[in-house]
């Protein structure tokens, strides 16, 4: 973590405590995931007990205590999709990275994760991965996608 | 045909957004306006006669929400965006923020005034990856236009705005864990009262208004408290951007004034159902509220016109299914939705969360026993109106209006020992 960043983070706050979110995301984007390291160097920084850290990081979804893959696929499996066949688009990503959701490729490259309702109901079904939207996905589509992933 | 007011600007072709072209378009031209022609008095006046109410759910009116907060000038106040849209079957703010972000802006800026605060946030959704890019952007501009920043216009009048990310959890939609999220805790919704007005972020006064709900500002300073009311009903004014989602042909975001039919709304603006197919049920207001049929399809969208018909309007996002849908399969999807979500701090929703969740996955795996429907409807009865927030409640509404319409189907699931759909669902 650059200082800088960090005294930007904190400058937008009247509570420094108010940094930890911001911080935790900028840990995560830097290690790719929250270290134990972090977790003691933020509450450090915030005046707050390593477990007062740890209890907002596990908090929140989107924050990982472990290594993960390189890039999250995350499959919405929330009402709108599933109506439209998001059950079939999750056990095909399975199939074919050979992992459940929840776990990480071997190789390292994606963690496959369901998640609640991604808000792109109009593309349903969904995937998102980073910034990216794709959808309607169809399990036909998923070698495309997956190759296009590997290779961007 | 109505007019659109909040995506006019979506339909210009090539429109990104940036401010060069927001104000090519006549934007940021509320600001000077304000600024010259309205106290902060009375802009919370034109607004309460606008009869604007809140877009995130509870429809509460925003005029009415601003004149809580304390005049005292020595108070610091803050001005929260929830921009957290996350209510399943929702997203309107996304499409809001990513594609006119000065808008948003230009709102904020006019609710700050407003109220009094010189530092707002934008509390974005966690998993808002591309619009957390595009605000920060558009905050930067903003600032760099002198629209942000100290003495806006040669007013007087200071506006910081910053954007602080979430980091995926449903519950800061509801506005006190929102503030606790923003003040680096776990999102535990708060006892109100307080209320935000009065005890807020910091417990300092604090508005929390959702991202559509600012939007519509800018339009009200420049065409008038009576233009607005003039759209929708008497009681729930202007146009509301509806989240159409589910079986039919074009899923999308629609701007229409708030008392549409329904049928208008899901037959002629989203293209009728797939297929062809029969329509069966209808979620109008986002997951958490309770479920309608064919027989409402007259009903118009509105605050009033939905309760009425024993629903509710929520968010805006209206799901819809066709005959090939399974409600057990519905219901447990909507289950599983708020178990994960229920923050635990209320035993009755950290407990009943689970119960739905696992008697509804009993039932469609085909091992529902004669006691579960009474089960259900004893769980739900045990959840609403006991805890803290509303969360509870809007994980029992719908189950208990699934049971209510579609009894027979959950009766067929636990005598045939499956599912009749084949779908037996598990996930």
């Amino acid at each position: 973590m650059k200082e800088e960043t960090v005294q930007q983070i904190l400058s937008r706050y009247a509570h420094r405590r108010s940094a930890l979110l911001p911080l935790l995301h900028l840990c995560q984007e830097e290690a790719g995931y929250v270290t134990p390291e972090a977790i003691g160097q933020l509450g450090e920084r915030l005046g707050l007990s390593p477990t007062q850290v740890a209890e907002v990081a596990t908090f929140y979804d989107m924050f990982r205590l472990k290594p993960g893959g390189r890039r999250e696929i995350w499959v919405c499996h929330n009402l709108s999709c599933s109506l439209l066949g998001a059950e079939e688009v999750v056990r095909r990503l399975e199939e074919r990275l050979g992992v459940k959701a929840g776990e990480t490729t071997p190789d390292g490259a994606f963690t496959l994760r369901r998640f609640e309702c991604l808000a792109a109901c109009e593309i349903a079904p969904v995937i998102q991965v980073g910034p990216d939207y794709y959808g309607p996905v169809r399990p036909e589509d998923i070698d495309a996608l997956l190759e296009r992933l590997r290779n961007g | 045909m109505s007019e659109k007011v909040l995506t006019k600007r979506f339909e210009i072709s090539g429109y990104r957004g940036t401010i060069e072209e927001y104000l090519a378009t006549g934007g940021y031209q509320a600001i000077p306006r304000a600024l010259k022609e309205y106290s902060p008095e009375s802009l919370i006046d034109l607004v309460r006669r606008s009869g604007l109410r809140g877009r995130g759910g509870a429809g509460f009116p925003t005029g009415v929400k601003w004149g809580f907060v304390p005049k005292d000038p020595t108070l610091t106040k803050y001005l929260v965006c929830n921009a957290d849209e996350s209510e399943p079957g929702t997203f309107k703010d996304r499409d809001l923020i990513t594609r006119d972000p000065h808008q948003l802006l230009e709102g904020i800026i006019l609710a700050s005034y407003a109220i009094g605060c010189r530092t707002a946030y934008i509390y974005l959704r966690g998993e808002f990856v591309a619009g957390a890019v595009i605000m920060e952007q558009a905050i930067q501009d903003a600032a760099a236009h002198g629209f942000l920043g100290n003495n806006i216009l040669g007013s007087g009048f200071n506006l910081k705005v910053h954007l602080h990310r979430g980091a995926g959890a449903y519950i800061c939609g509801e506005e006190t864990a929102l503030l606790e999220s923003l003040e680096g805790k776990r999102g535990l919704p708060r006892l109100k009262p307080p209320f935000p007005a009065s005890a807020g972020l910091y417990r300092l006064p604090t508005v929390v208004n959702n991202v559509e709900t600012l939007c519509n500002l800018p339009h009200i300073v420049l065409r008038g408290a009576e233009w607005f009311s003039s759209i929708g009903s008497p009681k729930s004014t202007g146009n509301r951007i509806f989240s159409v989602s589910g079986h039919v042909r074009r899923p999308g975001n629609y701007e229409l004034p708030m008392d549409v039919p329904m049928r208008e709304l899901i037959f002629q603006h989203a293209g009728g159902m797939r297929g062809d197919r029969r329509l069966k049920a209808v979620i109008p207001g986002g997951s958490s509220v309770p479920v309608l049929t064919e027989q409402h399809l007259d009903t118009r969208m509105d605050f009033e016109s939905l309760a009425k018909a024993g629903s509710m309007a929520g968010s805006g996002g209206v799901m819809v299914m066709d005959d090939s849908t399974c409600m057990v399969r519905a219901g447990e999807i909507v289950a599983r939705f708020y178990h994960h979500e229920s923050c635990g701090q209320c035993t009755q929703c950290r407990e009943g969360t689970a119960w739905l969740h696992k008697t509804l996955r009993r039932i469609e795996a085909g091992r529902g026993r004669k006691v579960d429907m009474d089960l259900l409807m004893d769980i739900c009865d045990n959840m609403k109106g006991k805890t803290i927030c509303p969360l509870s409640d809007a994980a029992a509404m719908p189950i208990e209006s699934y049971l209510k319409y579609f009894g027979d189907e959950f009766e067929q699931h636990i005598v045939e020992r499956a599912c009749p759909f084949g779908s037996g669902g598990g996930s």
